[in-house]
């Protein structure tokens, strides 16, 4: 099979090349590896790769298809963002704290990725412990937007989307805690999918929010996102805030028409923050929609202009908290001279964590130390179940809600990163979906200024993944914004 | 002194007697080789999650049950963030604003004196730390976190106490409870039950004074010791003019002395915060109704039966209930002997079997004789088949297992009391006729010459005689 063949197939084009042996997995994974390793050295995409192992998991893949086993997924090599441990591979998070780290153990969601028969590439790179939207505040160095390397690939998970944007991978796993799957997804014309929280287990996957973290696919079509959640997601006795609910196949309703689907438009989605470029290729989008029948409404979602100010002072006081076991005794770097256990803790920290991880954790502190709780986190928490409430209220007239992922599109290195507050602004469109846990996904809707990918997010109601993929994939089907490959990856 | 009065209250650390840890899935028993028994959770790898053991509820809730507390239909577990070497996550799950037991008390009585009642403030779930071990590393620190994530139950008391006595009737009463329930081993030594009491004295009807508290109390005496040293330490603070500051201070048995180990200016702010990796706990009424039924008589209702069913002191039924083997022990044996024979065998247990018990070192449990074969020794002494120093000698018997049951060794030994007046009037005369000298004694007033009577026809008889029967026909014999 011809190799752009094989990058454009999709995972259903994969698997049927595979079911009908037209090509094996350790050809796939070699062609990926090879791809890797001509791409990496640009892109810095992926901080680990151990292609002997890649190549025996594959081998492992097409004896269990010898033996008889079956399965949409089986022999498709895949990519783990470095934040979810694997086992016996270095799992770093991004940080030179774990630079030497080696998981004993996989996470939930690796651990069903490999039970579905997908051998692994290796370890993408990522913001530091998942904090940026740039992907600028990695040990490992920036990952570069193959659509111009000039230009960030978006955050936290930079590393799955630039590495399956440049078809170095078929699909890879991404976190999503404040918009760490959709902004890059949109950033480099990709879909990606945050499911609703508690439908991927957390186990496994190195804590940044507890409350606001989720697992989710990331890949060129919604369809190949479907596949993916379904291996994905499931129960876990291990993770107490993972939902007990019975097995879904999110292609199920795929190819669904959208005659009478009602979309909702938030005004505060489309307000004067959003760039014209952006603005654009939305519009258009939305008026696809319409012409496969479906209707839109626009929607009031008063309190989202609330959302980044709340988020950043949830985020940062679980962040505070949940890095706490990272202080040089059990694992992890420590500081090579220290005078005492304070100063072994002080210099640990102080060298293993980057400048974004420091001012998070001095802000969650912070926001939790005696006379502040109240004011802040509190208040926080209030904000964030009023933002629920909107979403609720909005539901009611409307089956998704769609607009902007991110209100620019990918932006040249250095042009936030002197400035927080500007970063953090990236996110402000899709922070308010994980303050909600509701579902949100991100899917190519055109080009924007120098050439750069639009992405569209839809946000659904609590468990309406299935739903949302239907109305992506019939978008998919008119449009081939998510077929676009870069030029440097052709 | 006088003019002081002392405050206290104590702060308790019963560990729980689960199988497994209270978030992880690992064993709780104690004396591992270091770090054997602690999983990724407990070592807090990067991306491990706690699950709560659903056991540790079930003896949060048994407590609660038994000291009449209100249970939290939903109580919240929160982090209490710190840094230290054997706090693997650098935060112990605790709970905070909410705990699981709300109010209640425990009814106490300090030796000699009035029975009195402590009220709990709360008590609450959470994770023990592992162990530094600063020996035998040269210099360096071992961490040992095989304790890490053993469940807790920590349960605090009102300021109701006034004198250490009071703290240690207190603890005593809290820990046969805690073992009465089977939520905690109450082993001291092994750090299973823990007290931190915190301390202060003031001016009768005063305002509160500032308190000092005292850590990590693993016995009933180092508690009694530390609370006096502190309250003479404090007074004499105040006495020479100083002033008392908040304190954490640790008990040196060696020296007898509570030294302060940090002071409130460098207290340390937890920044407490609900844990988001747990969710509510939630506890149904059907679940406390389950766990009610599964709940044994409690020690006061029990006391409360044994006085009012078998007439029994107030100082009796609580010393047979002083643990729950003993307290089975004595039912079982009154449930062969009867009801009627509760006293005698309450003074049995109490007595010979305490005795024998303690001197060999044992547990009621491991008692050689069964309650069963005393009940049958005291029917024996009431139908006046033997008499009550006979029965000492069945009993040696008995425990050392020369016998079946009573009858048995009574028949063997040939000591069944005699009390056929034909059979004991011969002797009777023979030993008036060999003691003339004691019967004119006795004649002319001397009491005691009657005694010494007495004595000569049990001996006669080997202590077959009935003491009483006896008296009766000697004194007949005398007087006529």
């Amino acid at each position: 099979m011809a190799q752009e063949e094989l990058l454009n197939a999709g995972l259903r084009g994969l698997s049927d090349a595979l079911a009908e042996k037209r090509v094996s997995s350790v050809e796939l994974t070699r062609l990926c590896l090879d791809r890797i390793a001509r791409l990496n050295p640009t892109l810095n995409a992926f901080v680990t790769t151990d292609p002997e192992k890649s190549l025996a998991m594959a081998r492992d893949a097409d004896a269990r298809r010898a033996a008889g086993e079956s399965g949409p997924l089986l022999g498709i090599p895949m990519a783990h963002k470095d934040i979810f441990c694997t086992d016996g591979w270095r799992t770093t998070c991004g940080s030179r704290m774990l630079a030497n780290f080696v998981s004993p153990y996989d996470a939930h969601v690796v651990t069903r990725l490999k039970a579905a028969g997908m051998p692994m590439l290796g370890k993408l790179n990522m913001d530091e412990f998942a904090m940026g939207s740039s992907n600028e505040t990695s040990h490992f160095g920036p990952v570069r937007n193959p659509w111009d390397p000039g230009r960030v690939p978006g955050g936290s998970s930079g590393g799955s989307a630039a590495a399956v944007a440049a078809r170095l991978a078929p699909a890879a796993t991404g976190t999503d805690t404040g918009g760490s799957i959709r902004q890059p997804a949109a950033l480099c014309g990709l879909s990606g999918l945050k499911p609703t929280y508690g439908v991927c287990s957390r186990y496994g996957m190195i804590a940044f929010a507890s409350s606001l973290d989720q697992a989710g696919p990331m890949a060129p079509s919604a369809e190949d996102c479907a596949w993916l959640l379904t291996a994905m997601a499931g129960f876990d006795s291990r993770d107490s805030t993972s939902l007990e609910r019975p097995a879904e196949d999110y292609a199920r309703d795929l190819e669904k028409p959208l005659a009478g689907l009602r979309i909702g438009l938030p005004r505060e989605f489309f307000g004067p923050g959003m760039d014209a470029d952006v603005r654009a290729a939305v519009e258009a989008a939305l008026d696809e929609f319409r012409r496969q029948g479906a209707t839109t409404v626009e929607v009031g979602l008063p309190n989202s202009g609330l959302s980044v100010p709340a988020y950043y002072v949830i985020a940062p006081a679980e962040a505070s908290s949940n890095l706490s076991r990272f202080d040089g005794v059990r694992y992890g770097h420590r500081a090579a001279e220290y005078a005492d256990l304070m100063d072994m803790y002080c210099k640990s920290r102080a060298e293993g964590f980057g400048a974004e991880v420091k001012r998070r954790i001095l802000i969650g502190t912070y926001v939790l130390s005696h006379g502040y709780y109240d004011a802040y986190y509190l208040q926080a928490q209030k904000i964030r179940r009023l933002i629920a409430a909107d979403f609720t209220e909005a539901f009611r007239a409307c089956d998704v809600i769609m607009g902007p992922t991110s209100p620019s599109v990918a932006f040249p290195f250095g042009a936030k990163s002197a400035d927080p507050v500007q970063m953090y602004l990236s996110d402000i469109y899709t922070i308010a979906v994980n303050l909600a846990g509701l579902p949100g996904m991100s899917i190519p809707c055109g080009f924007g200024a120098g050439g750069m990918p639009v992405g569209l997010q839809l946000v659904g109601d609590y468990f309406s993944e299935a739903k949302m993929l239907n109305v992506a994939h019939r978008y998919q089907q008119a449009t081939d914004w998510h077929r676009r490959v870069p030029a440097l990856a052709a | 002194m006088s003019q002081w009065e002392v405050v206290i209250g104590l702060e308790t650390h019963a560990q729980l007697q689960t199988r497994s840890k209270i978030f992880s899935g690992a064993a709780t028993a104690f004396g591992a080789e270091p770090n054997a028994q602690a999983c990724a959770v407990d070592i807090a790898l990067p991306g491990v999650l706690p699950v709560l053991n659903r056991e540790a509820v079930v003896c949060a809730i048994k407590f609660g049950l038994a000291v009449g507390a209100r249970i939290a239909p939903r109580s919240i577990f929160a982090r209490k963030n710190y840094f230290y070497p054997d706090l693997p996550k650098g935060y112990q799950i605790s709970q905070f604003e909410i705990p699981v037991v709300a109010g209640g008390g425990l009814a106490i009585q300090p030796e000699g004196g009035d029975v009195k009642f402590v009220r709990l403030t709360r008590a609450h779930l959470e994770e023990d730390a592992g162990k530094s071990l600063h020996e035998d590393f040269h210099g360096r620190t071992g961490i040992d976190l095989n304790r890490a994530g053993t469940p807790l139950l920590e349960i605090v008391t009102e300021p109701d106490m006034r004198s250490s006595a009071e703290a240690v009737a207190y603890a005593r009463a809290l820990h046969a409870l805690v073992r009465w329930i089977g939520i905690c081993d109450g082993n001291m030594q092994e750090g299973s039950f823990r007290c931190d009491a915190n301390v202060s004295v003031r001016r009768p009807g005063g305002p509160l004074g500032t308190r000092r508290e005292i850590k990590n109390l693993n016995s009933f005496r180092f508690l009694q010791a530390a609370i006096d040293y502190e309250i003479g330490w404090q007074i004499n603070e105040l006495e020479e003019g100083r002033a008392i500051h908040q304190a954490t201070v640790l008990f040196d048995p060696d020296t007898g002395e509570t030294r302060a180990m940090r002071s409130k200016e460098d207290a340390q702010d937890y920044r407490y915060f609900p844990d988001p990796d747990l969710l509510p706990l939630e506890i149904t009424p059907a679940w406390v109704d389950e766990v009610k039924a599964a709940l044994p008589e409690l020690p006061a209702a029990m006391r409360e039966r044994f006085a009012k069913d078998w007439g029994l002191s107030a100082y009796d039924a609580a010393t047979l209930t002083a643990t729950r083997e003993t307290a089975a022990w004595f039912e079982a044996c009154v449930a062969t002997a009867g009801p009627g024979l509760a006293k005698p065998c309450a003074n049995w247990v109490m007595g010979e079997l305490a005795a024998r018990l303690n001197r060999e070192g044992l547990e009621i449990g491991a008692s050689p004789l069964s309650p069963a074969q005393l009940a049958g020794l005291v029917a024996r002494i009431a139908d006046n088949t033997i008499s009550h120093k006979i029965g000492r000698d069945v009993f040696e018997a008995l425990w050392a297992g020369e016998g079946a049951d009573a009858d048995a060794v009574i028949a063997a030994k040939g000591l069944k009391q005699v009390t056929d007046v034909s059979a004991i009037e011969p002797i009777i005369d023979e030993v008036l006729a060999n003691n003339r000298k004691s019967v004119e004694e006795f004649r002319a007033g001397k009491e005691k010459a009657f005694n010494a009577l007495v004595g000569q026809v049990m001996k006669a008889t080997r202590g077959k005689a009935s003491p009483a029967q006896v008296n009766e026909l000697l004194k007949r014999k005398l007087g006529g």
